[in-house]
């Protein structure tokens, strides 16, 4: 399988006053032609910032990717211009939020904001593009699609509304989808059409998706393969089947064991102790370290390495050296 | 995508759109209810009606002197009488409400339109440009205005274009700092965050996705500010600084009522002129009003 997205050393970090906040400090992924890879982690483990980065919209002023490379498709992203990048995002890279009730412009119609896309990017008469809107809301399960495109967003359900997203972000049939947690604002039954909806979508237009969310069972239904991020870092690679059967890092493993089981009985939920540090109070060793069940001193003293520990898996823990054993 | 789940997302759908109104019917229905709103507009439709066909509808030439007739009373022959040079009033109120009507109208496009767009950009971009900008808005709030505009209107010529042309540059301050608080709180809504990552580029999200959300507030300040000039006009015209006779204005035909003698003898000459300024700006300000309520994005639909 070919690669199309690949990410080296990507450090975005935010500059406040007299501090550098390195919410994103050095992260390495591939992305597969037509493969879909989720992206699991706490809130401010970086992963948000991570897809940003990809699209070139690192929140300003502030942030800024420091170094690293994003491989995309032949071009360096973190290189392009401003305009380049106009070109790219929507075109090439699409992205749906996770609040579709604040992602669509409430002043605007359902289909004004579909054709806007369609007209600028791919040059379409507004003809076109109105008929081209009407298909892409059919694909996307409205059957009466006419009727949506003169209706305002405020009329439509929040699952309708992730609908229509994803008809903007599939209008010019993107190689590359990021979905950012798509489904948390959504209700359960909802959730499960909507994960339905882009798994047919993506076989459909052959395209990637790199899928953010804290839900491993949305992971569990949707992705191929898993990076689980902690404090900015990827702390663990693996393909979906392997990671819930055989989670090889404590702070996966953690997040498995947190997950309730509905053929369990247990007086208390599990969790993992403890906060995510922030970025301004990084332990300097581990970053887990603060709150990893097998802490050892080598961990407080030094960062372990993402390093593949099966064919195709990695993890960055000191537990898989040689003599430690786990 | 014949699946089950998605045709009962369709029947929800078509429930809510069968009773789908637009977003204008609302907005117009809203401001129907506002009994002086509406009045306000009627009125003021008549009056600019009435001033745009004055060529045609006024029975006498505005600039015909008649020194016979001069401070006649109201009558059939001169239903409103007439000025000090026996012409008829009724003529030059009409004539003299498109120039006072084209000032309001004009000067408050070319305010709201400078006040828009330096608005929309100090808040879009924020930070330096946003300081500059607003540092420039406080310098020109903090000109003495009326003197300004009296020393500029003595050097040039006075006229209607450069009356025009002072109120604009004058008093586009206060559309800019509405624009800008719109535009603080619109530019991170996520919507905007998901329009950039269509691609679209800064001025197209600034005047495509971020401007229609801000132009309610525009749009009544824009009414209110209509009044204003015409206000602003009737002033300099009644100091002599406005538009220049015998070109008829609502301000420079106030400008005899100086005269003590033509208010004991002749009080109609200035009633009906201050009547009219006094009714458009009125119609104006309910019209404004009745926006404002329309207008109001929290009680959009019941």
């Amino acid at each position: 399988m070919s690669t199309l997205l690949e990410v080296k050393n990507l450090k975005t970090h935010f500059f406040a006053k007299d501090k550098v906040l390195p919410v994103v400090d050095g992260v390495d992924f591939k992305v597969n032609k037509g493969e879909t890879l989720a992206i699991v982690g706490e809130s401010g483990s970086g992963k948000s910032i991570t897809s940003l980065s990809i699209m070139g919209l690192v929140p300003k002023p502030g942030g800024k990717i420091v170094d690293g490379e994003i491989n995309f498709d032949g071009k360096d992203l973190v290189q392009l211009s401003e305009n380049q990048m106009y070109k790219v995002r929507g075109n090439e890279i699409a992205m749906i939020f996770q609040e579709p009730m604040s992602s669509l412009n409430p002043v605007l119609t359902i289909g004004e904001q579909i054709t806007e896309v369609l007209i600028y990017h791919k040059k379409l008469s507004y003809k076109e593009a109105r008929q081209k809107a009407i298909e892409l809301l059919k694909i996307v399960g409205f059957a009466r699609a006419e009727g949506i495109l003169d209706d305002y967003p405020h009329r439509l359900s929040g699952g309708m509304r992730q609908r229509v997203m994803i008809a903007m972000a599939m209008s010019c049939d993107p190689k590359l989808l990021i979905a950012d947690e798509p489904t948390t604002a959504l209700d359960v039954t909802v959730q499960a059409q909507i994960l339905e909806l882009m798994k047919d979508l993506s076989k459909k237009f052959d395209s990637s998706i790199i899928l953010i969310t804290h839900d491993l069972g949305v992971v569990a239904e949707l992705a191929d393969r898993v990076i689980v991020m902690y404090t900015g870092q990827v702390v663990e690679e693996s393909p979906i089947v392997s990671l819930f059967d055989e989670p090889l890092h404590p702070y996966t493993q953690g997040l498995l064991n947190s997950i309730p089981k509905i053929d369990e009985e247990v007086e208390r939920l599990s969790s993992i102790g403890g906060n995510v540090p922030t970025p301004d109070s990084f332990p300097k060793g581990c970053r887990f370290s603060t709150r990893c069940p097998h802490v050892m001193q080598k961990c407080i003293d030094e960062q372990p390495e993402l390093k593949e520990i099966k064919p195709g898996r990695k993890s960055r823990c000191f537990l898989h050296e040689e003599g430690v054993g786990s | 995508m014949g699946k089950p789940e998605n045709n009962v997302i369709q029947q929800q759908s078509d429930q809510t759109l069968g009773k789908r109104r637009s977003l204008l019917s609302i907005i117009v229905a809203k401001f129907m209810q506002n009994k002086l709103a509406v009045f306000g507009l009627f009125t003021l439709a008549i009056i600019i009606t009435a001033c745009v066909l004055a060529p045609w509808i006024a029975p006498h030439d505005p600039n015909f002197q008649n020194l016979r007739n001069r401070l006649a009373p109201p009558g059939p022959e001169f239903w409103l009488g007439t000025d000090h040079l026996g012409r008829d009033l009724f003529s030059r109120l009409l004539h003299g409400g498109q120039v006072s009507l084209t000032v309001g109208f004009v000067a408050m496009l070319g305010a709201v339109s400078i006040g828009t767009t330096i608005g929309a950009i100090a808040g879009f971009f924020g930070g330096r440009v946003d300081a500059f900008l607003m540092r420039l808005v406080d310098v020109i709030i903090s000109f003495p205005n009326i003197f300004l505009l009296i020393t500029l209107v003595a050097v040039l010529e006075p006229s209607m274009e450069i009356l025009i042309l002072v109120f604009a540059l004058l008093s586009w301050t206060g559309t800019s700092r509405l624009v800008r608080g719109e535009f603080l709180t619109l530019k991170n809504r996520e919507f905007v965050l998901a329009a950039r990552t269509i691609g679209m580029s800064n001025t197209r999200i600034i005047f495509g996705q971020i401007l229609p959300s801000a132009m309610g507030p525009v749009i009544v300040a824009a009414t209110l500010a209509v009044g204003g000039f015409i206000l602003a006009e009737s002033t300099l015209s009644f100091l002599g600084l406005g538009i220049q006779p015998p070109r008829a204005s609502w301000g420079n035909m106030l400008t005899y009522s100086q005269s003590v003698t033509i208010f004991r003898t002749a009080v109609w000459y200035p009633t009906f002129p201050g009547l009219m300024i006094l009714i458009t700006v009125l119609c104006f300000n309910f019209i404004g009003d009745g926006l404002r309520d329309a207008l109001d994005p929290r009680v959009v639909e019941k």
